[in-house]
């Protein structure tokens, strides 16, 4: 079961890899954006984690809600809602239940990204975060491999792949759908951002040790 | 549908120079410096473009006269942030609304109609309508 310190590890682990690849996501953003992706999350996620020192979560759905709200309310771009709505979703999702197996994280994300694709009006292959959450939640709602791993590394790969094959495709949503062809050929930076959440959920859950359903 | 509690009108852009201009344009020319009460959102809270929930809670909390509020946005974060705080259900006003018109006539259309005493579905449709006069 994950308990409510492996999603503040997750948030924690997120803030990290943002602070670690702001630079990274601001030079994807550059080539078909308005530049800001990565210091846009640094804000945000640096706040998601000075709440969460100052306001400890009760539940796992408590802490997404919070980190959801702080998003929203400090990130300033349209990263600020997509993924606020996505953690929020996904904490109202979860209820108030003081611990949730991985399965009802599986499905309690599930809807957080279709909370995201209804706010943006995107789909998937519209070069957008989508490209990788929604490989990522597929993966994790799979059945656990045989060999008695969990869905979370496979998540993880879904994602990072998801990310890379947003390469080709023609953005259709937001600032960079205004470059037309011109959007291809670069890796979508909401992709790459959601690929880092979803690698660091399975950092946490690496760190969790064995993780049952 | 009385004037002596109008639909206050919030204006949210990326941009707070386009925000505030834009109100000082619409109050110019629904006469009479503006009946309706018109707030500004734009930029963030240090004066960077984007979109900040804060501004726009507190510019729509400042309109709120009880006849509701009409919230036009320009681009993007703008557009979303809006959708997320009316999503989240306690962040505007119980009857505040996104209202689905350009930015600039839209303002205009709506902050006139406010002024006029109209509800908020007299002035989400003349906003809207605003969409419907070509330029060419």
């Amino acid at each position: 079961m994950l308990d409510t310190a492996f999603f503040v590890r997750w948030l924690t682990a997120t803030a990290a890899a943002v602070e670690r690849d702001a630079d990274l996501l601001t030079e994807l953003d550059s080539a078909i954006g308005d530049a800001d992706h990565g210091s846009n999350l640094q804000r945000g996620f640096r706040a998601v984690t000075a709440s969460l020192g100052e306001e400890p979560p009760a539940t796992p759905g408590a802490a997404l809600t919070l980190a959801g709200r702080r998003l929203i309310s400090t990130v300033g771009g349209a990263s600020g809602p997509l993924y606020g709505t996505l953690l929020r979703r996904t904490g109202k999702a979860l209820g108030d239940a003081a611990e949730v197996s991985p399965a009802q994280l599986a499905e309690a994300l599930r809807t957080g990204v279709a909370a995201v694709a209804q706010l943006g009006g995107a789909k998937a292959g519209d070069k957008t975060m989508l490209d990788a959450l929604e490989p990522a939640v597929e993966a994790l709602g799979s059945a656990p491999p045989p060999d008695g791993s969990s869905s979370f590394p496979a998540a993880a790969r879904a994602a990072a792949e998801g990310a890379l094959a947003t390469v080709p495709l023609q953005a259709h949503k937001g600032r960079a759908s205004y470059l037309g062809e011109r959007s291809i050929g670069h890796q979508d930076p909401g992709a790459t951002s959601s690929a880092l959440l979803i690698a660091a959920l399975a950092e946490a859950a690496e760190a969790d040790g064995e993780v049952s359903e | 549908m009385s004037i002596e509690a109008p639909v206050g009108i919030v204006l949210v852009s990326h941009s707070g120079p386009v925000a505030t201009a834009v109100a000082a344009l619409a109050q110019g020319l629904a006469g009479g410096g503006g009946t309706a009460p018109v707030a500004a959102a734009g930029g963030t809270p240090d004066g960077g473009l984007g979109t900040s929930s804060e501004l726009i809670a507190a510019a729509a909390a400042s309109v709120d006269r009880g006849a509701g509020v009409a919230i036009l946005v320009d681009l993007g974060s703008a557009v979303l942030t809006v959708k997320a705080m009316l999503a989240e259900g306690d962040e505007l006003p119980p009857e505040a609304r996104l209202v689905d018109a350009p930015f600039v006539e839209g303002a205009v259309a709506a902050l006139v109609t406010a002024s006029a005493g109209g509800d908020l579905d007299a002035v989400e449709a003349a906003a809207s309508e605003a969409y419907q006069y070509r330029k060419q």
